[in-house]
This record gives structure tokens, C-alpha cells and sequence, in this order.
């Protein structure tokens, strides 16, 4: 069986859960190789072997993360040049895109960002697109090259399958090209003790009718155990950090259930967060479009019905 | 500074955005369209770096006719002059043969110290034309800015990833590409609407950025749309109004589908 590459996201040796789903992808089409770059691998090297990486490309060249994006799309070239592999995965974060985009231009093959699905039939790769705000479903292929899939977060159940991977140490030094854009310094985001926004099962986000008060947002969100969105009217207010946005130019999420607080549902949210599985919404508003989207609705103030239900969750889960 | 910058014209996302039945592309015909608003924010990077240092800015489109309107739109912002790429081949071209396009296009206007873009378009979304355009051009790839500055010929930006906030720095010249949270853009002044009029634009074709028409479009694109489906509306869900037991309820249909 072929390989397929996936390039393994992570902060330090930590890897993010998409990795894991990507695995569990790439062993629908062949023998998935993890290709790690960076430091931290010890820490990485169980959870890809828990979700069945046959195979580990190591590389640990200090250039390799000196620079923005370009060394990592020269890597996974150089070894998709020696492995022929039938696909190779990445997750769909704006960095993974843009290292899929530059990847896409040197292997001359085709590109599908955002998939949400990923289909295998006889061999043949289907993808499965959400597009124009989630009101559309697009199903397409590649027809050239390797095929290049950046996947979203939460678009497979991860699923394990031991291995015990072999390991391949990539000597890697990077072109002038490459070598341009230096990260000078990078400041970790402070930890919120809350889930990652876009891996999320839960996500409960506050809007416009919060006021700027989010601690009954994120007192919901911590009794369900949800990470805390906002929309972009709260982020242009400075209520909450972009970062946390959800919205065509935030993140796009799509977890199980979206709670949105105090949120009108304007096309620019809808586009982060259609795709979710069951949505709630609370807002005074009864006109809101945000209603048109929902599977339960409650026409209420938030800092009423928040906190009784924050105490009724907690108290239900004893 | 000579910058460029790269500008789409998309179909308004509050209007219904649907596909063309006959080939799966992108209806840009029978909808209104404007000049993305994330490439605004390109715009008034380009315009606020040229005011402090001097220079000029040019605007480059790749589209239909009706693309034109993008970079009037530009043009009334302050831009100095606009570049249309506009051909009967280009129709159902993919961000890889876009990326070709204007990586000649960007080519043939000679030396340029910046080529600015939008994070993503608002009606494609992938964001990777800056990424690809970088790889074409072999400049530095300097994007998804939220701040900028330019000094003693070096960019300099914040990039705000998923891990954290990365100061990322080159050499000019670079390509970069900015969010929607590096400025606020300008509305176009009355002088601004009547001073676009007398403004430059040269219309090219594939021939004049030399790329071959089987270059482009949909014949050429490395990608295939098998189908579109309009997503099925969402079962009517239960509203309630808050009567002091919306809490009740709330927590009820959480616990029925056994998210407590």
C-alpha cells in the first residue's frame, strides 16, 4: 500500500487532536507516515503510534522552524519526492493551507482546502466542502498530481490502531527562498484552561447583547466543559481577543453543539459556525436570524437565563 | 515604494450566492458583485505605507468585466492605477492558474518593493493565493499581518496563529498579506470618486501576462466540482420565550441530547 503523508500539527511535542483524526483519514487511502518537524517529538511520538503512523519522517533542523511556512512546504516536497505517496494530509489552519498552497505549486498537484469530509472508493479520493457561509455542500476530486487535502478539525472520529512506527531521520537545509521570512519571536497564548475553539466539542460563544460581560458566557462554557467564542462585533468592541472569533474572518468551528449568546447571527458569524451540529441560541431579540438556524432557541436575557442554567448543568452533573 | 496590490471582485455575500448548473462554477453573472472586503483592508495597508514614504500603488484584478468595478472601487481609495486581466479562458480558474496569472502580471509591471493581498477572498475562502503567489514569485512570505511596518528596507509584522503571536520580519521586497484587523479602511471621498475617473487602467489579456489559454480555467484546473448541493435548511427547532423557566428548558434539551 502506498503511503500517505501527514504532516503532524503541534506546539512543542504536543500534538493538536486534528492529527490524530488525520491519521485516522489517511489509513481509509494507505499506510499513513507522520512527518514531524520541530522539537518535542518524545512527547509527540506515542499519540502518532496510538493512531497507527507506519512511519515517522524526523526532522529536526533548526532552520526548519526559523521561517514562516515555506521550509515546512519544502520538506513535505523533498519527501513526497522520494515516498511517491498517494495523498498527503494537513489540517485546514491558516498556516496548514498555506504550506498545503506552496506545496501544491511544487508538486505541480491539485489542492482541496476545508475539506470536511474525505471519502475513499476503489482508491478514489472524494472530498467534501462547506461553502458560501455553509449553505452549500460541494463534493470535488483532484485530477492532477498528489492529491493535497487540508482537512478541518472534527471532520472524523479519531479512532486508534497501535503501531509501532519506524523512524526516519530528513536531513533538511532550506533554499534562499525559504530561508526569508524569520520568525523573530513568538508569545505562546496565555493559557485559558479551556479547550482549543476550533477542536472543541462544545462551543458557547457571546455577541453584541453580552455588553462586554462575558463572565456569564464563560460560566456557562466552563459547566459544560466548552471553549468560549465570540462574534465580531464583541471582538471589534475589545471585549474579547480575535483569536477567539468565530466568523469568516475568525475561526471556523464545527463542533458538536454551538451555543450562541446574545449573537443576531449576521452571514459573517453564520460562516464560522453553520456547519455545527445542533446550535442554540439565547437572545432578547426574537427577529434575529440567528433563530432561522437553531434547534432550540430561548427569547431571553442572557444574564437571566445563563446563570440559572449554569447552576442547573452543574447541579445535574453532580 | 512601488506596491502592488492584488484585488478579486466576488459575488456580495448577503446576496444568494449559488453555482452556475452547466459547469459547478461560481455564478458570478447573475449576482451582484464588490470588491471583497478583506481586500479593503489590502487597499488602505498599501495606501497608508505610500502616504507616509511616498510611491505608488497599483491595483491588480484578474476577472469578467464586470471585475472593473473592484478596482474603481480601489482607484476612489486612492489607489494611482489599476491593471485588468480580463479573458473568455480565465472562466473557472482555480487558485493555482489565479496565482499564475497575476504572479505575470506582477512580473511584467517590473521591480516592485511589496505585493499586498487580502487574508482570503469573501466567496473562495481557501487564503492560499498569497501563500501560492509567494511561491511563484520567490519573495519572502509575510502574511496574515495585523500589524505592519516597513523600515530601513525590512517588513515587519504580527501574525496571530493558532499557538500564538509571531513577530515575523524580511527583506523588501516581500509579499504580504493583512487581516481584517490591520486597520479600518477609508470610504472613498467625493474628490477621491472624481479623482478615480482620470486614473489609469490597462486592460491585458492572457497573451499580454504570457500564459497560454490551456493554462487556465476550468479545463485546466487541477481540481474537479463533481456536485453541489444546496445544504438542506435546518428542521424548524423549538423557540421558546424566557417566562423564568427558559434555564428549565434550555437545560432540558441538553440533557435529552445528552450533552449533560
Amino acid at each position: 500500500m502506498a503511503e500517505v503523508l501527514v504532516l503532524v500539527d503541534h506546539v512543542g511535542g504536543t500534538v493538536r487532536k486534528t492529527t490524530s483524526e488525520l491519521l485516522t483519514i489517511a489509513r481509509r487511502i494507505g499506510e499513513p507516515s507522520a512527518v514531524f518537524i520541530g522539537d518535542g517529538y518524545d512527547a509527540a511520538k506515542g499519540v502518532l503510534a496510538a493512531f497507527g503512523a507506519q512511519k515517522v519522517y524526523r526532522v529536526d533542523a533548526a532552520e526548519a522552524t526559523a521561517y514562516l511556512v515555506a521550509p515546512q512546504a519544502e520538506i513535505l516536497a523533498q519527501i513526497a519526492g522520494a515516498a511517491s505517496p498517494a495523498a498527503i494530509l494537513v489540517a485546514s489552519s491558516a498556516e496548514g493551507k498555506e504550506v498545503a498552497a506552496r506545496l501544491a505549486i511544487k508538486l505541480s498537484s491539485g489542492l482541496v482546502t476545508d475539506a470536511v469530509g474525505v471519502d475513499v472508493t476503489d482508491g478514489a479520493i472524494t472530498t467534501t466542502q462547506s461553502v458560501f457561509a455553509g449553505s452549500y455542500t460541494v463534493k470535488a476530486s483532484v485530477n492532477r498530481g498528489t492529491p493535497i487535502i487540508a482537512v478541518k478539525p472534527n471532520s472524523a472520529a479519531p479512532e486508534e490502531s497501535p503501531s509501532s512506527p519506524s523512524e526516519e531521520s530528513v536531513a533538511y537545509t532550506p533554499s534562499g527562498a525559504s530561508a526569508a521570512a524569520a520568525i523573530v519571536s513568538t508569545v505562546p497564548k496565555a493559557a485559558s484552561g479551556r479547550p482549543e475553539l476550533t477542536e472543541a466539542a462544545i462551543v458557547v460563544s457571546g455577541g453584541r447583547g453580552t455588553g462586554g460581560d462575558f463572565s456569564k458566557v464563560e460560566a456557562f462554557a466552563d459547566s459544560l466543559g466548552a471553549a468560549v467564542g465570540a462574534s465580531r462585533a464583541a471582538v471589534d468592541a475589545g471585549w474579547y481577543p480575535h483569536t477567539s472569533q468565530v466568523g469568516q474572518t475568525g475561526k471556523q468551528v464545527s463542533p458538536s453543539l454551538y451555543v450562541a449568546c446574545g449573537i443576531s447571527g449576521a452571514i459573517q458569524h453564520r460562516a464560522g459556525m453553520q456547519t455545527s451540529k445542533t446550535i442554540i441560541a439565547v437572545n432578547k431579540d426574537p427577529e434575529a436570524p440567528i433563530f432561522e438556524l437553531v434547534d432550540f432557541g430561548v427569547v431571553g436575557d442572557l444574564f437571566a437565563v445563563l446563570p440559572d442554567a449554569t447552576a442547573k448543568v452543574a447541579a445535574a452533573k453532580g | 515604494m512601488n506596491i502592488v496590490v492584488c484585488v478579486k471582485h466576488v459575488p456580495d455575500a448577503q446576496g444568494d450566492r449559488t453555482f452556475r448548473e452547466s459547469d459547478n462554477t461560481t455564478d458570478r453573472a447573475n449576482v451582484d458583485g464588490l470588491l471583497s472586503e478583506l481586500d479593503e483592508y489590502a487597499v488602505e495597508t498599501a495606501l497608508q505605507l505610500v502616504e507616509a514614504d511616498g510611491g505608488e500603488v497599483t491595483v491588480v484584478t484578474m476577472g469578467p468585466d464586470q471585475a472593473s468595478d473592484a478596482i474603481k472601487k480601489a482607484l476612489q481609495m486612492g489607489a494611482d492605477k489599476g491593471v485588468h486581466i480580463c479573458d473568455d479562458a480565465l472562466h473557472g480558474s482555480d487558485a493555482v492558474a489565479t496565482s499564475l496569472v497575476l504572479a505575470k502580471a506582477i512580473e511584467k509591471l517590473g521591480p516592485v518593493d511589496l505585493v499586498v493581498t487580502g487574508m482570503a477572498s469573501t466567496d473562495g475562502t481557501m487564503g492560499v493565493v498569497p501563500a501560492m503567489l509567494a511561491e511563484r514569485l520567490g519573495l519572502p512570505q509575510v502574511t496574515f499581518a495585523s500589524e505592519i511596518s516597513v523600515a530601513d528596507g525590512a517588513v515587519t509584522i504580527r501574525r496571530d496563529g493558532d499557538a500564538g503571536s509571531q513577530t515575523i520580519r524580511s527583506g523588501l521586497p516581500a509579499l504580504v498579506s493583512v487581516t481584517d484587523q490591520i486597520n479600518e479602511p477609508r470610504y472613498p471621498s467625493f474628490k477621491g470618486i472624481m479623482a478615480a475617473k482620470k486614473k489609469p487602467v490597462e486592460s491585458w489579456t492572457l497573451a499580454d501576462v504570457g500564459v497560454g489559454p490551456d493554462e487556465v480555467g476550468l479545463g485546466a484546473a487541477w481540481t474537479t466540482v463533481s456536485s453541489f448541493a444546496a445544504r438542506p435548511p435546518r428542521g424548524a427547532g423549538t423557540i421558546v420565550s424566557d417566562d423564568g423557566t427558559g434555564a428549565d428548558q434550555l437545560v432540558a434539551f441538553l440533557s435529552e441530547r445528552k450533552f449533560v
